[in-house]
């Protein structure tokens, strides 16, 4: 196990490391967020039609 | 199908009906996100903390744990997305065919991942960011496959035909399947053999194999969560007309 400094500067590899790991978190995050705002807009927009259609 | 005995028979109907899956998947996610979040949390630590630093590549092989999960997520939401095309070829089942054009972007993802993550570790491994062996070119070929998914999916007007077209393609992908897989063995390659699907005795250390599995399991609960979001929005698309799309709108509002 290493110091907590130690494992941040990830002997001297940090650049790679923490770039990869940060693309990965970014490039799931975005598919996990998509999603849910696509389904919130649809629901929205859709809502919108059925009281345009009872009116 | 009277070769299936009645009780699965039902039981796949009844899981392949919308509002019924829209419905279970709703009571899923909470507990799949939760899980998620605990292995990808022990999985981080353990990985980029716990575990001992290589004798030869130092610590930039902590990459393992983002790139190996990743590259096997790529290969394994290929035969889960090619197996639904077969299912939906076959069956005409329309969750099948969300399931296939769902599972595209994320597939796609992962092997982008896996590709950057692999050139990160390479550059200050190998001394190149890329180079064109058998590993990596295939492995680039499955990003081109989910990429052309995607837009052959998005070209088609009709969604019907979009889905059948897409699954052929994604039918006739899978030869390339066992090419990434073998080609660290079949070629002689930059790229390393493997260390872990060895089954007699896998070359890593312990303490480095338990967070490469954990991460492993994590990005499988993660492919789950990601593919049931995307499919609630697509089924909910080709679903709107229906009477349960309705009903469900108007409890909400």
């Amino acid at each position: 196990m290493n110091s907590f400094a130690e494992s941040i500067l990830m002997g001297g590899y940090a650049f790679y490391v923490w770039t990869a790991y940060g693309i990965a978190f970014v490039v799931l995050l975005i598919n996990l967020v998509l999603p849910v705002l696509q389904r919130k807009q649809f629901l929205r927009e859709l809502a919108l039609k059925q009281k345009r259609t009872r009116q | 199908m009277s070769f299936v005995p009645a009780p699965i028979s039902r039981f796949f109907h009844r899981m392949a009906s919308p509002p019924h899956f829209y419905c279970l998947t709703n009571k899923l996610l909470p507990w799949l996100t939760v899980i998620f979040i605990l292995l990808l949390g022990y999985g981080l630590y353990a990985g980029l903390y716990l575990a001992p630093t290589d004798y030869q590549q130092g610590d930039s092989y902590r990459i393992i744990y983002v790139h190996v999960p990743a590259a096997w997520m790529s290969l394994f939401i290929y035969v889960v997305m090619a197996t639904a095309g077969a299912i939906g070829l076959i069956w005409r089942i329309k969750l099948a065919d969300i399931m296939v054009i769902c599972s595209a972007p994320i597939g796609a993802s992962f092997t982008f991942i896996a590709l950057v993550t692999g050139s990160l570790w390479g550059k200050p491994m190998w001394g190149t960011w890329w180079v064109w062996d058998a590993r990596l070119t295939s492995e680039l070929i499955l990003l081109f496959l989910y990429l052309g998914i995607i837009s052959l999916y998005g070209a088609i007007e009709d969604k019907r035909s979009a889905s059948r077209a897409v699954s052929i393609l994604a039918l006739v992908g899978v030869v390339n399947i066992p090419i990434i897989h073998y080609s660290v063995e079949w070629w002689n390659t930059l790229h390393q053999g493997p260390t872990v699907t060895k089954i007699d005795k896998p070359s890593i250390h312990i303490d480095m194999l338990i967070p490469l599995l954990v991460m492993a399991i994590a990005f499988k609960f993660y492919h789950l969560i990601a593919l049931l979001q995307a499919a609630k929005v697509e089924l909910l698309k080709r679903e709107q007309n229906s009477q349960w799309v309705k009903t469900m709108l108007e409890s909400e509002t």
